[in-house]
């Protein structure tokens, strides 16, 4: 496998959270550069370049920075969603706490070519330990007049997944309660007190430096065609070395897992794969012997990269407390207010933990399909439909398991 | 009983809103520092917030019981948060709950909190704990005190 180290470049330093050592290892040489380019010169080397967002969509990076206003009365906005409370993703963390001037630099190419001058990184509340070296980072930033011109500032989140949603975040920045909100028909940017904003996760931002420095080109290299470039790709559960390990999109799902993860744990077999955090789907052992880990890959099997946080598990797990220990979590998480969501989730849970508990019969499993199609496409957010999907994934993989457990 | 914001969370208030557009944006930042200065966020405070963000009092409960990190009860326990979620509960965070029994601590089950690689994990006073085991949780518990 080839080894590459876009995002990750500097996490083995020592103390590359500060600001000196960071510089030393090269931190915003890009900012020299970036002056002597236009704002939409700029954007159009993150679209040849092929960004795709690495917040869980994938959506391409460049399109939606365009769709930002160049002339416009009221301020743009920039926002960094580093809610990352998607199970099994942990990458983010990654960044703030090891990198955080290469997040700053991004931020500050960004802001230029969207003409913002502020931007809000909105942090999970669960970080407060990691939000601290983020913050300790900018305050460096400021005194060295890095920062200044353009400002960040921090907010800290208060324990809600559904705060990760774009239009969700951007409702509790305003300091509301985190509803998604109803999604244009057209594309447009987000909106901030009603002023134009663009949201990108950390990671995303963390791999336009790379970009600027070496060129669109240089990005593509890695990846595929469709897909390019790099995640940081993440291991949990029954792997002997879990963790966090950049790769090129397009690898080897269980090349990746033996290589970095060092295989399973204790010699067990490996059963199934969430492949990239709760919200993604399940694999059978065999489809992860064959799959590759890019969008299309993913997508063609039904399920989705997401944030590309694999959960992995080994022979001895049951997969019907995997999806009831899944659907707790939706069910807690749901925002609340969308009746198919707020409800679906609450159903759902009940049967699968009736099912769980050998009080089910076949009508509970045709129920349990029955209220997840209800869920899905009537919602304002996908959140509901992503339910629906996980529980379509594990039924029609794993069906005997449940059957068995009636 | 009434609230009022110390010196320090006042200036912070005011520097604050200068990087919001509306004032409103101020209300998880207030209703955090209340929680550090007062331990919960009382009605009275929520009464303050209202005042500082120009947001009906009523909008600031939403928002306070909306958000699960918020208390408005008061404790004289320890509060430990265990994560619960899939990685976790592979892991072995099951035990991490049984262990705490033991202790004389408020245990909350919360959903992942982003340790997902070095599960199990607990977390008290905004700091995580990780890869736990029953003789860990002994040795961070009791060293509380
Ligand atoms: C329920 C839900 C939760 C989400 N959680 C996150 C999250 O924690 N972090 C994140 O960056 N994006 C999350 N997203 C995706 C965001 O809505 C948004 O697409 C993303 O932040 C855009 O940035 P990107 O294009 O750079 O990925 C979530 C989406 C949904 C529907
Ligand atoms: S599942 Fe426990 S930290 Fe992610």
């Amino acid at each position: 496998m080839r080894e590459v180290a876009i995002v990750s470049r500097k996490f083995a330093v020592e103390n590359s959270h500060t600001l000196s050592v960071a510089q030393a290892h090269g931190a915003y040489k890009t900012l020299e550069k970036l002056h002597t380019l236009a704002p939409l010169e700029i954007i159009e080397i993150i679209k040849e370049s092929g960004l795709r967002g690495k917040g869980g969509g994938g959506a391409p990076a460049g399109a939606k920075w365009a769709l930002m206003p160049q002339e416009s009365e009221r301020p743009s906005f920039v926002v960094i969603n580093c809610d990352e409370s998607e199970p099994g993703t942990f990458k983010d963390r990654q960044i703030i706490t090891k990198d955080p001037h290469l997040l700053i630099e991004g931020i500050l190419i960004t802001c230029y070519a969207v003409k913002a001058k502020h931007a809000y990184v909105y942090i999970r509340g669960e970080y407060a330990q990691y939000q601290d070296v983020l913050q300790g980072a900018v305050d460096e930033a400021y005194v060295a007049g890095i920062l200044g011109e353009v400002d960040v500032t921090l907010h800290r989140g208060a324990g809600a997944y559904i705060c990760g949603e774009k239009s969700a975040l951007l409702e509790s920045l305003e300091g509301k309660r985190g509803h998604p909100r109803l999604k244009p028909k057209q594309p447009e940017p987000e909106w901030y007190f009603g002023n134009p904003t663009l949201v990108n996760n950390v990671e995303t931002i963390a791999s336009v430096p790379f970009i600027m420095e070496h060129g669109a080109a240089a990005y593509r290299a890695y990846g595929t065609e469709k897909s390019p470039g790099t995640l940081l790709f993440a291991m949990s559960g029954h792997v002997e070395k879990p963790g966090v390990y950049e790769a090129e999109f397009g690898v080897s799902m269980m090349d990746y897992i033996n290589h970095y993860g060092g295989g399973m744990k204790n010699g067990k077999k490996l059963k199934a794969v969430i492949p990239g955090g709760a919200s993604t789907g399940v694999m059978t052992a065999a489809e992860a012997d064959n799959v590759q880990l890019d969008y299309e890959s993913l997508r063609s099997m039904g399920l989705s990269l997401g944030t590309g946080g694999m959960i992995v598990m080994d022979e001895d797990t049951c997969m019907v407390s995997v999806l009831k220990n899944l659907l707790e979590f939706y069910h807690e998480e749901s925002c609340g207010q969308c009746t198919p969501c707020r409800e679906g989730t609450g159903w759902v849970d009940k049967l699968v933990g009736k099912i769980l508990d050998k009080r089910g019969s076949s009508e509970d499993i045709d129920k349990l399909l029955e209220v997840a199609e209800t869920m899905n496409g009537k919602t304002i957010c996908v959140f509901a439909p992503a339910v629906s999907a996980v529980i379509v994934s594990f039924l029609s993989r794993f069906r005997d398991e449940f059957e068995a457990a009636l | 009983m009434s609230f009022c914001f110390n010196d320090a969370n006042v200036a912070k208030i005011e520097a604050l809103k200068k990087r919001y557009p509306s004032a409103q944006a101020l209300s998880l930042p207030c209703l955090w520092m209340v929680q550090y200065q007062e331990g919960y966020i009382s009605l009275d405070a929520i009464d303050v917030i209202a005042e500082v963000t120009d947001t009906p009092a009523m909008e600031i409960y939403r928002v306070a019981t909306f958000y699960t990190m918020f208390h408005l009860e008061p404790t004289t326990q320890k509060r430990v948060l265990v994560c619960k979620t899939l990685s976790c509960k592979l892991c072995g965070s099951d035990a991490v709950l049984e262990q705490l029994k033991k202790h004389d601590v408020l245990v909350e089950h919360v959903e992942c909190l982003g340790s997902c690689g070095t599960a199990p994990v607990m977390q008290i006073d905004d700091v995580n704990y990780e890869n736990l085991t029953p003789t860990k949780v002994d040795a961070i518990v009791e060293g509380l005190r």
